[in-house]
């Protein structure tokens, strides 16, 4: 298969960056996209050009850390895959396919496609964790949990913080993956202790990031590699006007040796 | 944003009920009756100041909200929107944008000449509600107008009724599809009702 590639170059985090395009050719169309692009990348480094620089790691959909946004859509044209996982065969030979980094203010250009994402592990750090006693490992079964509920959380947990979400969403909003973290923790016992300071600490980060608003429109279930459902994005409202509502003051604590 | 929404939507109905005695064929008594009461009930008085505040409060929250929005994306793509979206959603501003300035207009035409701030039609009682309606309706180009912006109301609430349960957390397996339905049905048949107004009157003449 032969395409036309049309490729966002950009030297580094301060520079402008532009549109470059490379025409590559004998592309197999089981050959998966990050190949393709492995590909173009040998023949530039053969050629003594700047390879593309992009991120991937596990290359099986399950790591999060490809991105790329393929033709209008983040991971590519098909539904519930990561970029790794898409094949060219999605795509017509001889088509024109235009590749853009994520484009979020919370999410700058390092380099060519890839950003930064670490905005994702501020929010994590604000609160997506849980308490555990330290000491041997507990009974698996000493907690009793729902089976609904233990669906529901792992529907959640499936999320890969690959950022599709937000590259997806007209706001930017980090909306859906906040939702999940919230979501997959708050529907276990294990997650409740802190489930009403996590949801307000973690939407408070989002908020201070610079992630734009939801407006339930709908493009980040869409596009997500895992299908996470906008329902965790209720949850999470829920849960934030339940925690705003019902949480007492903080008790001011005296010090020790005062 | 939900709350002010969900109140105004609330509101609409009511503004409906009261604009379809226009159609009784009874030289307005009714309708004046119903607006003799809007205007005169204290408790109604206090609900107006809600009313406003809920407008003021949904329309400043929005632009509010939607320059954060634009901000947060300050460089755009080259290929943008191919996902599958709730397709009104994506045009919230722009239809909101349209009918505040049918509101605008709607408040010169009643409100503000009912306060006085503007003079009346030639012959018309400052708070004959009934005679300005009519003879607003009279024109074709107004009626028209009103007919369209109808319209781009209904796209509005369209996606307003669900996303306002949606942002409340009012998410459930059971109930969402119904309220789907219940928002779609209102989205048609509230701007189609205020619509029906005009065209009657259109077509009777």
């Amino acid at each position: 298969m032969n395409f036309t590639l049309k490729i966002w170059r950009q030297k580094n985090a301060r520079s402008k960056g532009r549109f470059v395009t490379y025409k590559i050719s004998d592309i197999s169309p089981n050959c998966s996209f990050l190949e393709m692009l492995d590909q173009l990348n040998e023949q530039l480094v053969a050629k003594n050009e700047e390879p593309v620089a992009f991120d991937h790691d596990c290359r099986e959909g399950i790591c999060g850390t490809c991105s790329l946004y393929v033709n209008g859509h983040p991971h590519g044209p098909d539904a519930a895959v990561t970029t790794c996982q898409l094949h060219m065969r999605k795509f017509k030979d001889g088509d024109t396919i235009i590749i853009e980094p994520w484009r979020a203010r919370p999410f700058p250009v390092i380099k060519d496609l890839i950003v930064d994402r670490s905005a994702f592990d501020e929010i994590i750090q604000a609160g997506g964790f849980i308490s555990v006693n330290t000491g041997g490992i507990p009974d698996a079964n000493a907690i009793l949990i729902s089976k609904s509920d233990a669906d529901y959380s792992m529907d959640a947990a499936a999320c890969i913080g690959c950022g599709a979400c937000v590259a997806a969403c007209k706001n930017a909003s980090a909306m859906l993956f906040v939702s999940a973290k919230v979501s997959h923790l708050a529907l276990l016992p294990q997650g409740k202790i802190e489930a009403a300071a996590r949801v307000q600490a973690m939407v408070k980060k989002m908020d201070d990031l610079g992630f734009g608003n939801c407006t339930n429109t709908g493009a980040c279930e869409a596009e997500c590699p895992k299908q996470i459902s906008i329902t965790n994005i209720a949850r999470m409202n829920r849960e934030f006007l339940t925690a705003k509502v019902c949480t007492q003051k903080k008790r001011v604590m005296a010090g020790g040796g005062i | 944003m939900a709350l002010a929404g969900l109140f105004l939507i609330v509101f609409l109905v009511l503004h409906l009920a009261i604009n379809l005695l226009l159609l009784k064929s009874d030289g307005g008594v009714a309708y004046m009756k119903a607006v003799g009461f809007m205007t005169s009930n204290p408790l109604i008085k206090i609900m107006e100041i809600f009313l406003f505040g809920g407008f003021l409060i949904h329309i400043l929250i929005g632009i509010i909200i939607q320059i954060y929005n634009w901000m947060a994306r300050p460089k755009r793509y080259r290929v943008e929107g191919f996902s599958h979206t709730s397709f009104f959603s994506k045009y919230m501003i722009h239809t909101g944008a349209i009918i505040l300035v049918f509101l605008t207009i709607h408040f010169v035409n009643f409100y503000f000449k009912k306060l006085g701030w503007v003079a009346p039609p030639e012959g018309v009682e400052r708070e004959d509600f009934y005679q300005m309606a009519l003879l607003l309706f009279s024109s074709k180009f107004y009626s028209v107008l009103y007919i369209i912006l109808m319209v781009f109301l209904g796209f509005h609430l369209n996606h307003a009724f669900q996303s306002a349960f949606q942002t409340l957390g009012l998410n459930h397996s059971k109930y969402t599809p119904f309220v789907k339905g219940l928002g779609t049905a209102y989205s048609i048949v509230v701007p189609l009702g205020f619509a029906l107004i005009p065209l009657i009157i259109l077509i009777s003449k």
